[in-house]
């Protein structure tokens, strides 16, 4: 179903944020609504809870791209998360490598394994 | 679900028919619906396969970003800030296109260029190439990531249509075709007993008529014994006949 292209939303530390920005995904939206959020250690819960919703419900994005440790402050929101569009991708970050048990979506299939 | 009941249909000998074709109907339904779950299974471990190396993969490749990040922030300074600031137009979107798998449509992602770099001037002062490295890296990791979410989205998408599948086979196999059997075996005996029913009163009426004629031949032995029967003319019998004048 070849339409309007979707965007892909990234929720990282500022480092990796740069990074994909210069990789050239970032947009504002009409409202000045950036389809990125820089989390830093004084980023409360709720803020990361609150865009992450945006993002859900925005249906301009495709790909929602969030560090694994975020992911695990946000675990319930994540889990509550069933559609198959926005994706949401949960990637290990610098100091904290990759760890296939704690990602939801591998985990709502284990059930079938 | 629902206990032993089954379908309500008058018991007769089409109806007979009629519930075996439905039965066979049924088992077919059954065996092709099984097969399409095994295959959709099957494909379900590979993406499985596929979406664990993947992310190892990527693991590494956002290591390596994250180096070169290092880098080049070492040689051009702090750039994050200019580069935040200075978002306006996405160069890199993705589509969601349909894939389709023994039946199940499955979306897709595919990513697509479109405009020009806005960030071709930000390494201008100093680190320049470190920049060019960093942004071709950034750039790989997210085509990576685009491939990466494509298999999970057929990830999810299946596992839901594997769910449906098996739910659907469990059904036919538990409740209707149970349901099926039993109201043939009701319809059988139903058949059964009405043959049997018949056949006790066939032969009831056959006694009776026996018990009838057995009485009415003693009634007639009596009668011709007594005188009163007189017997009809017989035609065959060869006797004299007075109203014949010349014989």
């Amino acid at each position: 179903m070849a339409g309007r292209g979707k965007l892909i939303a990234v929720i990282r530390d500022e480092d990796t944020v740069t990074g994909f920005l210069l990789g050239g995904i970032g947009e504002l939206n009409k409202n000045r609504h950036p389809n990125f959020l820089v989390v830093e250690k004084d980023t409360t819960i709720n803020e990361i809870e609150d865009t992450f919703r945006q993002f859900l419900n925005r249906d301009d994005i495709g790909i929602i791209l969030i560090n694994q440790y975020i992911a695990e402050m946000v675990r319930h929101a994540l889990d509550a998360h069933q559609r198959s569009i926005p994706a949401v991708l949960e990637i290990p970050s610098k100091e904290h490598p990759y760890d296939a048990a704690k990602d939801s979506i591998l985990r709502r299939a284990r059930g079938n394994i | 679900m629902s206990g032993k009941d089954r379908i309500e249909i008058f018991p007769s000998r089409m109806a007979q028919t009629i519930m075996k074709a439905r039965l066979k109907g049924a088992q077919t339904g059954r065996n092709l619906l099984k097969k399409k779950s095994d295959a959709l299974t099957l494909r379900f471990r590979q993406i499985l396969k596929k979406i664990i190396e993947t992310k190892m993969l990527m693991g590494e490749v956002m290591r390596e970003a994250a180096f070169s990040l290092a880098e080049a922030k070492f040689t051009a300074g702090d750039f994050s800030t200019t580069v935040i600031q200075n978002v306006n137009k996405a160069q890199v979107k993705i589509r969601a296109k349909k894939d389709n798998v023994a039946g199940v449509t499955l979306p897709v992602f595919e990513h697509y260029h479109e405009g020009t770099d806005s960030y071709e001037l930000t390494g201008l002062a100093r680190g320049g190439e470190q920049l060019a490295k960093l942004k071709r890296n950034y750039a790989k990791a997210v085509e990576l990531l685009v491939e990466l979410a494509s298999l999970q989205t057929s990830f999810v998408t299946l596992d839901e249509a594997i769910k449906i599948t098996n739910r659907r086979v469990n059904r036919i196999e538990h409740v209707i075709i149970p349901r099926i059997e039993r109201t043939l075996a009701y319809i059988i005996t139903e058949l059964d007993e009405r043959e049997r029913e018949e056949f006790y009163r066939l032969k009831k009426i056959q006694e009776k008529k026996k018990i009838l004629k057995e009485k009415s031949d003693k009634d007639l032995e009596q009668r011709r014994a007594a005188g009163e029967v007189i017997e009809p003319a017989n035609l065959l019998a060869e006797e004299k006949d007075e109203d014949l004048l010349f014989e």
